[in-house]
């Protein structure tokens, strides 16, 4: 059975979003999924630990070899990428059904738990294809379920944000449509490792369709990772969506769109003609920069926990990009490693604000104000995740941005280090306003008692923690493994 | 440069349907509209597959043994599944709608973004 | 030439259209504007020989969109009101991108040469050979449920989680309406179309029966069929009333139908695992792989073809219901 286990990976949850929904049986289909996420974390696991000395697994549905059936390509990239969302469905799932309870009306959890592991699949589909068109297909999947996972938050802001998304993912959506279309024109072929042996020759003609093509990859996928300016979309969704699906959402849906444009930029165009044939990285990185700065500075003076941890996530989005734009080793080790290590914190704070939800009912400043005292546990979680994100050393903030200063260095361009300190002590600002108001402000007279979170809820938040510091004191794996993706993604190896 | 006004026609065409799709999303105000802009701007994309699929003097590519030439039967394929996406995420989009209209009572983007706006000022008052 | 000739005149009919339907402001007609627009593209893809997507196209832009579209405009009204923001930026933003993409499209390979890469690398194998290898005559088929089966099951649980997001938005009512009286001026009881679409409605399923079992041979297959099948019942929801749509066909047998017709199609798949051979790999189905691949696209086809057929219909309902009953309790 183990040749079949990349599509094991994604066809499990697949096929059990209707299993699920066939039954109609809430608690049923929560523990049904809490299941299939394990399963997914050991084949995810099982997946990276043969790949991680380079060796690449491939599996070819229908039997059809490479360029005229769909295949799957797992290198360690994919292999990461795949680890990080079933890690992460692996924690918040369990976590799912307490907050639920609040946040959802009994008679959907169903369909959320349909959507939600439906989400899930588009997700691992997205990161495990080697197919351009598949890629677009497990896209809409993921972006279909995520819509609806939006719309379900209680406040009728949930509405107008899906559809505010519905309309940029879209957009978005058929952007990549059209890039991959004019590169099917220009190749005849779909399987990216095909595309990339083939775009060669026109890359040495400069064609202005491949130019076309570029473009619009690089914008559709820009608005699905939401890259400033297109991330007009992420906010809204993130602050009106119910807790666990900002925490499930914020920790791995732009992660795969950044996988996705990873793949693009350095698999299918290879780095040559992304850096040297399009600069890419005049484009990149200023808008990084301003997305750090802006989008921090914004984070500052948001009234709602959830909407300040999006704004924040926008600017985290912008190390990311900084990592691509600086086109060395170090930045893409540092991009790779930071896809990691933020779906890590991001996963962490949001479980938060769910727990702050599930005990008070809200996640404005107010709700927030004295809750140091009455929810110990929870807070300190927030303070050690909220290190992690300022990037303080012994957390795993601190190593991405270690690697993105050595970047920058390497580079020659040593005034970005300041922007990026200048981020991190913007994060103190945003974050401190949180534990100023949690620990040094009494609770106000209006609100009623709280107490501390379940235990359970409490304990899947700190193994995301824990996990903060683990990989921040002991980050030889991570970073081997981001280091040996950059080399490869850099060397153009296919 | 020499341009070849027939061969690159419909690409022009699927440039243009493109922009007014792309054009009714960002400019009008009204969600039904945009839902139809957007469609158009799909639409606009899957007549670019399916020109490029077309064989001069080839044929539906259904196989018959006195034909020779056929078309590419692969973009069909995409097309056809890019559709089924299109109408999915109509569907979507039209319930939103629905919901949103229940809410807010209005379809309109200004009024509903206006909406949102004083909610936001009479919670900083509390 | 002749046939260039067509091509430019329904090109330019098309962008025509598309225009009018920007420039309207009464939503119905918009809609049914729209629907033309989709029927035009339809005509379009019959002349560029892609006849499986006329199918699909007519099936569902001119069809189940323009028809969801409707229903939503019974509940919120359709008088567009301030139609734009301000119009000139949006208007720049576009003949910007719209010049910047017809420069780059300068050097595209040009429309109907059979020497374009396009033609040259995978194609030619999937028309070579694919009647040989899978034994079916249309090569749309072929590529669709076997050679590309994977982003076929893609597709149908794309319609699944669209019926899922319908249902979480805003549900079936399947609370019945008491039997109303009609007063002589509202709603009379349509006797002529009654009889008339009780006429047609056998007709319409056994065409989709044969669309869903003909698709091997002629255009057409599981999704094409689905939504016939689906708008058999659609018409006759029209003419009698939901209430007796329900009494037909109820929306509690239509929502484990729906998930059914997913399994059967990832169910073929892990069979085919069972089997020894990849996922979706129907060789391995029989001892000939010819008809293994035979039993497999029936299989899977079967499973498309419930799929969209239940989704459809149930996703009618949800917007009919909706606006004919309220909010589900």
């Amino acid at each position: 059975m183990t040749e079949h286990l990349p599509a094991l990976q994604v066809i499990i949850p697949l096929l059990l979003a209707p299993v699920v929904f066939l039954f109609n049986h809430a608690r049923l289909a929560w523990i049904l999924s809490v299941l299939v996420s394990w399963v997914g974390l050991l084949i995810s696991l099982s997946l990276l630990f043969a790949v991680n000395d380079g060796e690449v697994i491939r599996y070819e549905f229908g039997g059809w070899e490479a360029p005229y059936g769909i295949a799957y390509k797992v290198d360690r990239l994919n292999a990461l990428v795949l680890l990080i969302v079933s890690a992460m469905a692996a924690v918040i799932f369990p976590f799912s059904w307490q907050a639920i309870q609040k946040e959802i009306p009994p008679s959907l959890h169903v369909i959320f738990y349909t959507a939600l592991l439906l989400c899930l699949s588009g997700l691992l589909g997205m990161a495990i294809t080697g197919d351009a068109f598949n890629l677009f297909v497990f896209i809409e999947i993921s972006s279909l379920s995520t819509y609806t996972l939006i719309s379900l938050g209680k406040d009728r802001r949930a509405l107008t944000a899906a559809f505010q998304y519905l309309i940029m993912g879209t957009i978005g959506g058929t952007f990549i449509l059209i890039g991959v279309g004019l590169l099917y024109i220009l190749t005849g072929t779909l399987n990216m490792a095909d595309l990339a042996l083939r775009i060669g020759e026109y890359e040495a003609q400069e064609s202005r369709t491949l130019q076309a093509a570029f473009a619009f990859l690089v914008v559709g996928i820009g608005l699905k990772l939401a890259m400033f300016p297109l991330h007009l979309w992420l906010p809204g969704a993130y602050a009106n969506a119910p807790s666990v699906v900002s925490a499930f959402l914020a920790a791995t849906a732009t992660k795969v769109a950044v996988y996705a444009l990873l793949r693009f930029l350095f698999t299918v165009f290879g780095a040559d003609y992304t850096y040297d044939g399009m600069h890419i990285d005049y484009l990149f990185i200023p808008l990084a920069l301003i997305s750090i700065l802006f989008a921090s500075i914004v984070a500052i003076f948001q009234r709602g926990l959830k909407r300040m941890l999006a704004y924040s996530s926008v600017a985290q989005i912008g190390y990311m990009l900084l990592g691509i734009g600086l086109a060395n080793e170090s930045g893409l080790t540092a991009a790779t490693l930071h896809l990691f290590n933020h779906a890590l914190m991001k996963g962490a704070l949001f479980l938060v604000v769910a727990m702050i939800f599930f005990r008070t009912g809200g996640t404005s400043m107010r709700y927030i104000t004295g809750l140091g005292k009455e929810m110990p546990w929870t807070m300190a979680a927030f303070v050690v995740a909220g290190l992690s994100l300022i990037g303080v050393p012994l957390t795993v903030g601190f190593i991405s941005k270690w690697y993105l200063i050595l970047a920058s260095i390497e580079r020659g361009w040593w005034p970005i280090t300041i922007v990026v300190l200048i981020g991190s002590l913007i994060a103190v600002v945003y974050i401190w306003r949180v534990v100023e108001a949690a620990y040094f402000k009494p609770r106000p007279e209006n609100m009623p008692p709280v107490k501390e979170a379940p235990a359970g809820m409490l304990i899947l938040t700190w193994i995301l923690v824990a996990a903060n510091i683990y990989f921040g004191v002991n980050a030889s794996f991570t970073a081997g493994i981001a280091g040996a993706v950059a080399a490869e993604l850099l060397g153009g190896g296919v | 440069m020499n341009i070849d006004f027939v061969g690159l026609y419909n690409y022009w065409v699927v440039i243009f349907l493109m922009m007014v799709g792309f054009y009714t999303v960002i400019a009008y105000d009204n969600l039904v509209k945009k839902v139809v802009g957007l469609n158009i701007f799909q639409t606009a994309v899957f007549m670019m597959y399916i020109s490029a699929s077309k064989v001069d003097g080839g044929s539906v590519p259904i196989y018959s043994e006195s034909i020779e030439l056929y078309s590419n039967p692969l973009p069909h394929v995409l097309i056809l599944t890019a559709i089924v996406v299109g109408v999915a995420i109509t569907a979507l989009a039209l319930a939103l709608i629905i919901r949103i209209k229940e809410a807010y009572g209005t379809i309109n983007e200004d009024d509903i973004i206006r909406m949102d706006l004083e909610e936001d000022a009479r919670r900083d008052k509390l | 030439m002749i046939e260039s000739l067509i091509n430019i005149i329904l090109f330019t009919m098309l962008a025509a259209t598309s225009l009018a339907v920007v420039r309207l402001h009464n939503l119905f007609a918009i809609t049914m504007l729209f629907g033309v627009y989709s029927l035009l593209s339809a005509v379009i893809f019959v002349e560029l020989d892609a006849v499986d997507v006329a199918f699909t196209e007519a099936a569902v832009g001119a069809g189940i969109s323009t028809m969801l579209i409707l229903s939503t405009l019974v509940i919120t009204g359709h008088h567009e009101k301030n139609p734009k923001h301000g119009p000139w930026l949006p208007l720049v933003v576009v003949i910007l991108t719209g010049a910047v993409l017809a420069w780059g499209t300068l050097d595209m390979p040009l429309f109907g040469s059979l020497d374009n890469p396009i033609h040259q690398h995978v194609a030619p194998r999937y028309i070579q050979d694919s009647p040989e290898e899978i034994g079916i005559p249309n090569m749309v088929t072929s590529v669709l449920a076997s050679y590309r089966g994977y982003d076929t099951m893609g597709e149908v649980v794309v319609v699944f989680a669209a019926l899922i997001g319908v249902l979480a938005l805003i549900g079936i009512n399947e609370k019945k309406c008491a039997k109303r009286q009609y007063s002589s001026d509202e709603r009379p009881p349509r006797p002529v179309l009654q009889v008339m679409s009780k006429l047609l409605i056998p007709y319409i399923m056994l065409f989709a029966l044969y669309v869903q079992f003909h698709g091997d041979f002629g255009p057409g297959g599981g999704f094409q069929a689905g939504v016939i099948f689906a708008a058999a019942i659609i018409l006759y929801t029209l003419t009698f009333s939901l209430d007796d749509a329900f009494d037909l066909i109820s929306p509690r047998v239509l929502r484990p139908l729906a998930a059914i017709g997913v399994l059967i199609y990832g169910g073929t798949g892990i069979v085919t695992m069972l089997l020894g051979g990849t996922f979706l790999n129907y060789s391995v189905l029989a001892g000939d792989p010819k008809s293994g691949q035979h039993y497999g696209i029936l299989a899977i086809e079967f499973g498309v073809g419930l799929t969209v057929a239940t989704v459809m219909m149930l996703i009618f309902y949800a917007f009919v219901s909706r606006g004919e009953k309220g909010k589900v309790e």
